[in-house]
């Protein structure tokens, strides 16, 4: 591996936690209502949609009814979604002519992308008018990602409020996100694409002459390739800050329109962790500690940094069945080395092992190489961040909701160990919590797993599966972890768009999204009821180096563990059949 | 005052032979029931035994032996358990039995409403009866005094043997069923009703028959319970996806059910699901063994989690005598002088104030005693009315007293009471002490100096629990310039002074609305409603009914200190559960390491490489983890009847060592031990 690789990565975490501080405070701002620097542009914007929807902003909710207006919101997006897909041929802005989408892959895309995962069976080119894409997937891209940060900031209430029984307004939590933080940030964000190379028209398709001509597979001529183009830097500037991944065309962020240059590729890779890293301040501001925001982010690098190791390591090393035939994988002036297999060479193995972790580790889901091509030990890495259940970054709001439950549980079980019932951040965990974090903790592995086990058992399960030996096993285990985890990245090859994998997995996306968000919620009710315990010397601190390691061990076994027997079936006999000695 | 407090061994053969037998019993699925962790080890013994069963008959791939194997050591593993739950049980029995012998059925001398006196067994004693006991008769059932004095012998409750005296009115009034009058008689209102009284209360709270869980141990159990979910899950799907690596594999057979039960036992929590009741009814058993009684576990789980302490000061912080410390002679007297005075003043008087004066004119001055049978002295009691005792020989009158009728006796005598005098009196004020004045006639001596005595080590006892997180607050009945002294030495963090009882109450909730949880210990009756607010009241035995009533815990030993013993062991219950949680998850990591190389050889012999424990056989392997499994509760038996040992240090280095301790120690020990295991099969020739 190269030093500039090496440079790339440095300035990579450099640059990422040198915004964490700026933007983490600003978005503290917008959600304490205090003035941020954009209420003169934005503020009549927010008022007028408060005024035309009804909305009562100073009106708080219980748990139980900001969860209703989460559910009732996200599945209003449902609908919408899927109507738009099943009548684009009548819709405007349809160039290409495209038909109605079938409906199992139009339920699969509709909640794939209102529950932030961007699962894609379909390919968006051939398949999604320019009209469904920008009204309905754009759309929901915004609200998804902004629905994640609202149930994050109604658990920070529940956290920082004393002995009520409100936890904040979903609607202004909502409107607030998308106006004040997402909107500007990908406004800002696709114009410095557009000026990387990525396209954004409304023209149809552009036929170009070939440079060479050649013959297509029953021996006719052909001299002229079609382009795909459209409306896409808009797209991809919200699917890389909001974590949804949904890429424009079929081949993600590795297509040279979408993903253009090297520069392109860090900035989207940036935007990737972005929102989800500055939120940790954000959290540590709100609850009047900054330090406990940088230990939950240090307790996601500590995860993240040995993973994104590991995986340039294995990507960077390559096959070594190509080692010992003398193909040339070393690190040169000239080419970046490595398993270059399913990779763009414009970015080389390090860049796209970099993207690979990120995409995986946030619960985004966008590609810019192919997951499947990746060494077995490479391909576990992506693999295992989406099962460690998302929170190492996660999805925005979405990712630190969750670690605040692993932090939870690692206070539970610290604070027994010190003799203490145990509190975080001055409130007391008690059963209910443990109920609640307990369902948390739960639903990934049992849909993942339990998802894993019913494709391995049919035909029709088994029939999508491209590759033989212990690979096709973990094609299988890889699309269930990325639904189940509302990730949305997939092994490609992988046949995934059946009506029975687009009802499986939209089901995944489904339970696995929403049946999070409703315990979080409550854990949300329960702590605002609950009286401050001011700290004492007896007091666990959750800002320490140790709480950090235990946040991240309760993360790797809790979250974990549960899945080494599958993955021993899969990436890691694999690894160790393309590794052993013959 | 703790001389009399039993130290049981952990393991007594008696004890042990009836847990064995307990272990048993406990098998009933009903019992089991109540954990789900060890329910599921119950269902995958049946389970393995019946498919051991079935492999006698009909062999498959696995030998019968081997699942017969698993099945034995699946079953130990819930026996272990169960012995760890019986031993902790009998422990608390053998105590339970000896405080029933002394509630022997007796004859009671019931007192009917028209007066006459009428014997009926104490059995059929109701609330409200009154009966009258004589000397040499046990106290049929719990009462209060309502006419007499007696003294009692408390020793059959207590273990204190010293007797005690009971008194009709005031804080003396509560007499306790089994105790024995031993001079005098009582007559006695009863205050419960037979098999509701204190004793029963206490045996039952001892044996465990009532035990709730504690909101605590809910709160882990949800935990313990979801990861046996999760592992049930991680082990059911194992089975389609090895059937379908099979068949991409093209070779092998899948994971047998036998082996996916003895990864799933592995893999769940058993080690602390075994012995969580165990934890908590040592817990218990430990305030016995401190001879406090605890009202419910919840309360001893509340102990742990104590902000605030109020203690009070006498008994507690001081000793509950003052001390003669210093003889401030008055202008144109010589200390020895007033030493001499004060000395023979003193000499008949028994009070612990008059025997340090003498003590302190013996070792200061090197006056010796004098015999007072020689000097002929008359001797001047103390009364409630002169409020001065004193000494009349050789036409001497030496008196000694409170400063103000002090002042009056010499004034009477046309005598002058110094100025310089009185300005020692009140620095002596100031500096917490009591001043006593000794006069000759109309002239004034000096003043003894009496101070309050902080008890030796309580200034360390109150650093240490500032280490720990917990704040001391002293009550005293004195006037807030004292206290304030006595609080500087005695090293507590606050002072309540001139103290009442709604002071008391009122602090106690100004604390408890700042979110603070409050400690507590009293004995009279006007201490009820703090008591019953406080959050861990801690009663004396030898306080009122009410006082007991409105406490949570009762302490036989009648000892202010026990509350910072009672805070401990609530503290170390609560470690002792938590350590073992993290021991029992970081063992999971070896016992993959263990099985799933095995189980999945045949299908993939490349996953032998993950065997970096050198397992010899797949069979002895898998048989490893499940002895290991099994065995490590029996080994943690002992820390789970002690408990964690507790340091007062603070939380993160508290944390730090435990975590060290159970969390590295539970990821290294299983490697080690699945080995040996595996060596000693090997030897054995068993797998």
């Amino acid at each position: 591996m190269n030093t500039s690789a090496w440079m790339e990565i440095g300035l990579f975490f450099v640059i990422l936690i040198g915004l964490v501080k700026p933007l983490g405070w600003y978005m503290a701002r917008v959600y304490a209502g205090q003035p941020c620097g954009l209420d003169r542009a934005i503020g009549p914007v927010e008022r007028l949609l408060y005024r035309v929807s009804g909305v009562r902003s100073d009106e708080e909710m219980t748990w139980t009814t900001y969860a209703v207006a989460t559910l009732v919101f996200n599945g209003l997006g449902v609908v919408v979604v899927y109507l738009l897909q099943r009548g684009q041929q009548w819709l405007p802005m349809n160039p290409q002519q495209l038909g109605a989408v079938a409906p199992d892959l139009a339920f699969n895309t509709a909640v794939s992308f209102a529950s932030n995962t961007n699962w894609q069976a379909y390919s968006g080119e051939s398949t999604l008018s320019y009209f469904t894409q920008m009204l309905g997937l754009t759309v929901q891209n915004f609200v998804s990602a902004a629905t994640g940060m609202a149930v994050l900031i109604a658990l920070i209430r529940g956290l920082t409020r004393r002995s009520t029984g409100t936890i904040g307004n979903f609607w202004v939590d909502l409107t607030r996100s998308t106006l004040y933080i997402l909107l500007p940030l990908s406004f800002v964000f696709a114009v410095v694409l557009v000026s990387q190379g990525v396209v954004q028209t409304f023209s149809p398709s552009a036929e170009v002459a070939l440079l060479e001509s050649t013959t297509d597979a029953e021996g006719k001529s052909v001299t002229t390739q079609t382009i795909p183009l459209g409306p896409a830097a808009s797209q991809i500037a919200i699917k890389q800050l909001g974590t949804n991944g949904g890429g424009f065309f079929g081949v993600n962020s590795a297509h040279p329109l979408e993903n253009s240059t090297p520069l392109s590729n860090f900035l989207q890779a940036l935007a990737i962790l972005l929102i989800a890293a500055a939120l940790c301040y954000t959290f540590g501001d709100l609850v009047g500690d900054v330090r406990q925001g940088w230990a939950l982010l240090a307790a996601m690098l500590v995860i993240f940094v040995p993973m994104l190791v590991v995986c340039v390591w294995a990507e960077q090393v390559g096959n070594p069945r190509l080692t010992e035939i003398d193909v040339d994988q070393t690190s040169n002036p000239f080419q970046s080395g490595g398993n270059m297999e399913g990779k763009e060479v414009r970015f080389g193995a390090a860049a796209s092992a970099l993207w690979a972790t990120a995409t995986t580790a946030a619960s985004n889901g966008s590609v810019n190489s192919m997951h499947d091509s990746f060494t077995p030990l490479g391909g576990l890495i992506p693999m295992w961040m989406m099962q460690l259940g998302e929170v190492i970054f996660g999805g925005v709001g979405s990712g630190l909701y969750g670690l605040v439950i692993f932090a939870i549980l690692a206070v539970f079980i610290a604070g027994l160990m010190v003799g203490r019932t145990p509190e975080y951040l001055g409130k007391k965990i008690e059963s209910y919590e443990m109920k609640m974090a307990s369902l948390v903790i739960l639903i990934p592995p049992m849909v993942v797993l339990g998802g894993t086990a019913i494709a391995v058992s049919l035909d029709v399960g088994r029939a999508s599966v491209t590759n033989p030996g212990p690979h096709g096993f973990s094609q299988i285990l890889y699309a269930l972890s990325s639904a189940g985890n509302n990730n949305g990245s997939a092994f490609g090859g992988f046949g995934a768009n059946t009506p029975f994998y687009n009802c499986l997995l939209g089901a995944a996306m489904l339970i696995s999204r929403y049946w999070l968000i409703v315990p979080v919620l409550a854990i949300a009710g329960s702590l605002a009821k609950k009286k401050y315990t001011p700290p004492s010397a007896g007091t666990l601190p959750t800002h320490t180096p140790l709480f950090i390691v235990l946040v991240a061990g309760m993360v790797l076994l809790v979250g974990a563990l549960t899945f080494v027997p599958a993955l021993a079936l899969g990436p890691v006999i694999e690894h160790l059949q393309l590794t052993a000695t013959r | 005052m703790m001389s009399t407090r039993t130290v049981r061994p952990l393991f007594d053969w008696p004890i042990v032979k009836q847990a064995i037998w307990g272990a048993f019993g406990k098998l009933d699925p009903r019992h089991q029931l109540r954990n789900p962790v060890m329910f599921t080890v119950l269902i995958g013994s049946i389970f393995t035994t019946l498919l051991a069963i079935r492999a006698v008959t009909n062999p498959g791939e696995e030998s019968a032996a081997f699942i017969g194997g698993i099945a034995a050591w699946l079953w130990f593993t819930l026996l272990f358990a169960n012995f760890a739950e019986a031993m902790a049980e009998g422990r608390g029995k053998a105590q339970a039995d000896a405080l029933r012998k002394s509630r022997q059925e007796v004859m009671a001398c019931r007192l009917t409403s028209n007066n006459v006196r009428e014997l009926v067994p104490s059995s059929q004693l109701k609330k409200g009866d009154v009966v009258i006991v004589k000397a040499g008769d046990l106290v049929p059932i719990d009462g209060e005094v309502i006419d007499g004095v007696a003294s009692v012998d408390e020793s059959a409750i207590t273990g204190e043997s010293a007797p005690v005296i009971r008194e009709s009115g005031g804080d003396r009034s509560a007499v306790t069923g089994g105790t024995k009058v031993i001079s005098d008689s009582l007559t006695i209102r009863a205050t419960s009703s037979p098999g509701d009284s204190f004793l029963d209360r206490m045996i039952s709270m001892v044996e465990g028959a009532k035990r709730q869980k504690t909101p605590n141990e809910i709160a882990l159990d949800i935990l313990l319970a979801a990861m046996t979910i999760v592992f049930l899950l991680a082990c059911a799907t194992l089975v389609p996806i090895s059937e379908y690596s099979v068949v991409l594999a093209g070779k092998g057979s899948p994971i047998t059910l036998a082996v996916v039960v003895a990864l799933l036992v592995c893999l769940i929590p058993t080690t602390i699901g075994g012995l969580l009741s165990a934890i908590g009814i040592a817990g218990m058993d430990r305030m016995i063994q401190a001879n406090v009684i605890a009202t419910s576990g919840r309360a001893v789980e509340a102990a742990g989690d104590i902000d605030v302490l109020l203690l009070d000061k006498t008994g507690t912080i001081t000793l509950g005598n003052r001390q003669a410390v210093e003889f401030i002679p008055a202008d144109g007297v010589t200390a020895e002088q007033l030493a001499d005075a004060a000395q023979l003043s003193s000499l008949s008087d028994e009070t612990p104030e008059g025997r340090s004066i003498v003590i302190l004119a013996k070792t200061k001055y090197g006056l010796r005693g004098r015999n007072v049978e020689e000097l002929r002295a008359k001797f001047i009691e103390f009364s409630a009315r002169t409020r001065m005792s004193g000494v009349d020989l050789d036409g001497r009158e030496i008196r000694k007293g409170a400063v103000d009728a002090m002042e009056n006796y010499v004034r009477e005598q046309n005598g002058d009471f110094p100025r310089s005098l009185k300005d020692q009196v009140s620095r002596i004020a100031n500096l917490g002490g009591t001043p006593l004045v000794v006069a000759e006639g109309k002239r004034a001596l000096g003043v003894i100096y009496l101070k309050d005595i902080v008890k030796g080590g309580i200034r360390e006892r109150f650093a240490q629990l500032r280490q720990m997180g917990i704040k001391t607050v002293m009550i005293t009945g004195d006037n807030p310039l004292t206290a304030a002294a006595i609080a500087a030495e005695a090293g507590v963090d606050d002072f309540l002074a001139e103290a009442t009882p709604e002071a008391k109450l009122a602090l106690i909730r100004e604390y408890q609305a700042g979110g603070r949880l409050v400690a507590m210990t009293g004995d009279g009756t006007n201490d009820s409603p703090a008591l019953a607010q406080a959050d861990v009241a801690v009663a004396m035995n030898s306080g009122t009914q009410a006082a007991k009533e409105a406490g949570n815990m009762v302490d036989l030993d009648s000892n202010p200190t026990k509350l910072i013993e009672i805070v401990e062991i609530g503290k170390q219950l609560l470690m002792t559960r938590g350590s073992l949680t993290t021991f029992s998850i970081a063992n999971d990591v070896s016992k993959y390491f263990a099985i799933i190389p095995a189980a999945f050889v045949g299908t993939y012999p490349e996953l032998n490489r993950l065997n970096v424990m050198a397992l010899a056989t797949p069979s002895s392997a898998i048989l490893s983890a499940v002895i290991f499994n099994a065995l490590v509760i029996v080994f943690l038996i002992p820390l789970a009847l002690r408990g964690v040992r507790y340091q007062s240090v603070g939380a993160a280095t508290l944390l730090r060592n435990n975590l060290v301790v159970y969390g590295l120690g539970g990821f290294v020990v299983p490697f080690v031990g699945i080995k040996v295991i595996d060596l000693i099969l090997v030897a054995l020739h068993l797998a």
